[in-house]
């Protein structure tokens, strides 16, 4: 077990280096000037030395990637030239909106496919199944930003339920901003809800089939106790190493659903930060988001490791 | 033995040729050309002139979903095209070469696993500049990843089975096991994979498109044409939903004829529906 978490970190440290090898670099394919680039063609000669002396740009490539390299490790990601503010500070301010999103969504997601998954397993092959089934098919097919689009329609311009966009704050009180939340987080989990469906369906039909199982059938355990006692917590390893493999389409979905309802997100951020050509915010946003998937990835590795009571293997 | 295909094989294989289909057509007609602009026609409900309507520069939007699914589907196709071609030799040399092969395989699969091809996309626009190649790119590198350790597994199955054996023993050698032996065995799985691939490529086409960092203006796409419909929810409302009806129905006809391909070639997953 030992010997598979010293693996499981080394192969992170790894990628966590080569992550930040890839961002920067592929920011210096910048053709010609990106302090040009960023300030545009009537920008001042001084600006324009001051900027470059603030990027390194001055310094050898390789200078420039320890400096930045080192900052990241100590949380300075660099200032920002659109708001003249650090990076880390905009980062975390924004967070404040991504991350109750993606607890949101994930949450929300979870309640809707597990029952849903669990009652299509109970009903396999008959109406109930194929009710889920269809659902989860829909689901996986409409993507999360056109979803967004119709719940709006919906749920905003016709209803009037919700806000079509923007958010108040946490400073007005958790309910106005929750309240804000609440078709994003949606729009984000009708797709992973559908995924995940479909995954616990297939982890409880398998473990319907096991030894222990049929054991507790045989003793006389009823139906629904069989299933929520027995099948479902061996079904859940399964569906714990899919919901980590959707954290990866959780953030891509996020920086585009907060786009949809123009909320002032790490994905906003990043977006607005191209059109800004605002590079130092690119650079620090994108590394921060790729370490976050890779760091989730590991953790829910190494959770169901600990939690599979089978040999370990070699990972892949 | 006849093996009956699987129902989701059909509807799959139906709704991706009329796409495909769909797509080809408007290489030689669309009702109208779809990049026309008539002012005096903008944001028209679907009528006998314009069946889908026309969104805000008076373009016929059926014209254009048909332009847009022709789009779509080049990219698609590029993008797993590319990582086919990337990613299935590496996958067949990690399993070939063994325990280091192995080792660069997988950690460079983490590595294009840490950026989403939405996050990778984003990032070579803020380098290069906007446009479908960016896509494309993005797209590839993701597909090629998961491609790559799909064909090593398989690989690695079928290395161990008593025919691979039998081969290598009568003195053939490694490529030529692995082009004769290996790959012709493991083709099923790969082609499930790049379906499924050919799908997710889809998906993210249209939301790059929808933030302006896909397929550029004027060439119509699914992505941006929900982009635009979402400032006229108000006044046409239904230009929010024909793209996205075809983004959905595409997507569905490749996952379905994924998941049928793979019930057909495995009979095995018939009855669980695992995806």
């Amino acid at each position: 077990m030992l010997a598979f978490l010293l693996r499981r970190l080394a192969s992170l440290i790894v990628t966590v280096w080569l992550a930040t090898i890839v961002v920067f670099t592929v920011l210096q394919l910048v053709p010609g000037d990106p302090a040009l680039l960023m300030l545009g063609v009537n920008a001042q000669p001084d600006t324009l030395a001051a900027l470059r002396s603030q990027m390194g740009l001055d310094q050898p490539i390789l200078t420039r990637y320890l400096d930045w390299a080192g900052g990241l490790a100590r949380g300075d990601l660099g200032v920002s030239l659109t708001y003249a503010r650090p990076v880390a500070e905009l980062v975390v301010e924004r967070l404040t909106v991504t991350l109750p999103l993606a607890l949101l969504s994930l949450a929300i997601s979870t309640v809707l496919a597990l029952p849903l998954g669990l009652y299509a397993a109970a009903r396999r092959g008959r109406g109930g199944d194929w009710a889920v089934l269809g659902f989860a098919q829909l689901g996986v097919s409409m993507p999360s930003f056109w979803i967004a689009i119709l719940l709006i329609l919906l749920f905003s311009l016709t209803l009037h339920w919700f806000p079509a966009g923007g958010f108040p704050g946490w400073g007005g009180g958790i309910g106005p901003a929750l309240h804000a939340l609440v078709l994003p987080a949606l729009a984000l989990a009708v797709p992973e809800a559908a995924i995940l469906a479909r995954v616990t369906r297939t982890a409880v039909l398998d473990t319907l089939g096991e030894d222990h199982v049929r054991t507790a059938r045989a003793k006389g355990v009823g139906r629904t106790a069989v299933l929520l006692r027995h099948a479902l917590p061996n079904a859940l390893i399964p569906v714990a190493t899919v919901l980590g493999l959707q954290i990866s389409f959780l953030v891509a979905g996020a920086v585009v659903v907060e786009n949809v309802f123009t909320l002032p997100g790490l994905g906003r951020l990043l977006y607005q930060a191209i059109g800004q050509r605002d590079l130092i915010v690119v650079q620090g946003v994108v590394v921060l988001l790729a370490l976050f998937v890779v760091v989730v990835s590991a953790l829910v590795d190494i959770a169901c490791a600990l939690a599979d009571p089978r040999p370990k293997g070699v990972s892949s | 033995m006849r093996r009956q295909l699987p129902l989701s094989l059909h509807l799959g294989a139906v709704l991706t040729l009329l796409l495909v289909a769909m797509a080809l057509l408007s290489l030689l007609w669309t009702p109208y050309p779809a990049e026309q602009v008539r002012v005096i026609a903008r944001l028209k409900p679907p009528s006998a002139a314009h069946w889908l309507g026309t969104d805000h520069f008076g373009r016929d939007v059926l014209s254009m979903i048909m332009v847009g699914a022709r789009n779509s589907l080049s990219v698609g196709a590029a993008a797993v095209g590319l990582g086919l071609l990337g990613g299935v030799p590496l996958g067949l040399l990690a399993a070939g070469l063994g325990r280091w092969g192995d080792e660069v395989v997988a950690r460079l699969g983490d590595l294009v696993f840490a950026f989403p091809a939405v996050l990778t996309a984003i990032l070579l626009t803020a380098a290069v500049g906007a446009g479908a190649i960016n896509v494309v790119v993005a797209l590839a590198l993701f597909n090629a990843a998961v491609l790559a350790r799909v064909t090593r597994g398989a690989a690695l199955a079928a290395w161990r089975r008593p025919f691979v054996g039998a081969a290598l023993a009568l003195g053939r050698g490694p490529l030529s096991v692995t082009l004769v032996h290996v790959l012709p065995n493991i083709a099923g799985i790969i082609v499930v994979q790049a379906t499924v691939l050919f799908a997710v490529a889809i998906v993210n086409e249209a939301a790059l498109s929808y933030l302006g960092l896909g397929i550029q203006p004027p060439s119509p796409s699914w992505g941006k044409m929900l982009g635009d419909a979402q400032t006229y929810l108000f006044t046409a409302p239904l230009q929010a939903v024909f793209p996205g009806v075809a983004i959905a129905l595409c997507v569905m006809g490749l996952t379905m004829l994924g998941d049928g391909l793979r019930d057909w070639l495995d009979p095995r997953h018939r009855s669980s529906g695992v995806m």
